[in-house]
């Protein structure tokens, strides 16, 4: 039984193909980049422990609720009035739409129930209230 | 002047193309901002849609501009309604919480008032408009 091997396997590992795998790298993170489309009102956001993710950034509407009561959509201030018009466009074109209100923690509720009413005339029911992690 | 050139031959290194690629890469890593965004899910009721309730299945959770819980009648502090409504779930399982909140409620009140509930594993809540 012969025991000496010689060893032939090239100990190289192959780099040629590395470019290829970093450009579809770079494609992946290019296409799934969604950059922020709006800046929103400067607010402050309440603390919550039980919080979910949001489904999919596409599906998301955001209203801001500042602190002084200013309404903003995509950047446009808006009357609360007018929330049901532009949320059942929105609504209309996509029926998974889920709309995140962004309020500020000492925003008072009364315009916070006027977005509800809006939205419920609007069919715009899925909810999420934006809120960052409270630490136990 | 001597014009005559020898042509050696057009090739674009790439060499360096490896290195490129992983600029262009490590660049979109570090900008990539990933905030999903976070909050409570919640969702309202469709216009129009009243349902008829028995009086024993709802439980009326009442809070004020000072952020002051009223859980069916009786004070509540904000911290103790998770166990309150525990307890009162797992008398009645058909229970269903309805919020009630006074139009000068701060609105993190409010938020923390759903998230007790949330935390209770209550499922059905309802907004009512404020008052």
């Amino acid at each position: 039984m012969k025991l000496n091997r010689k060893v032939n396997i090239s100990s190289d590992i192959p780099t040629a193909s590395m470019p290829d795998i970093i450009f579809m790298l770079l494609i992946f993170f290019m296409v799934t980049t969604v950059l922020r489309e709006y800046s929103g009102l400067d607010v402050e956001l309440p603390k919550a422990k039980r919080i979910q993710k949001l489904k999919s950034k596409r599906h998301t509407a955001h209203i801001w609720l500042s602190k002084q009561g200013q309404i903003s959509i995509e950047d446009k201030l808006v009357r609360s009035e007018n929330i049901r018009h532009i949320m059942y466009a929105k609504r209309a074109a996509d029926p998974q739409l889920t709309i995140s209100i962004k309020a500020d923690k000492s925003a008072r509720m009364g315009l916070v129930s006027d977005i509800h009413t809006e939205l419920r005339k609007a069919d715009a029911l899925m909810l999420n209230y934006s809120s960052k992690t409270a630490i136990e | 002047m001597n014009k005559k050139r020898r042509f050696k031959g057009g090739e674009i290194p790439t060499s360096s193309m490896a290195d490129i690629a992983f600029l262009l890469l490590i660049f979109f890593l570090v900008t990539t901002t990933i905030d999903m965004d976070k909050g409570l899910g919640i969702v309202l009721p469709a216009e129009g849609e009243e349902l008829e309730i028995k009086k024993t299945n709802i439980l009326n959770c009442l809070i004020n501009s000072q952020g002051n819980v009223l859980l069916g009648g009786d004070p509540v502090a904000l911290k103790d309604v998770n166990k309150e409504i525990r307890r009162r779930l797992a008398e009645n399982d058909k229970l269903i919480i309805s919020v009630k909140a006074h139009k000068k409620t701060k609105y993190g009140d409010y938020v923390s008032l759903i998230d007790q509930l949330k935390r209770a594993n209550a499922t059905r809540i309802s907004i009512a408009d404020t008052e």
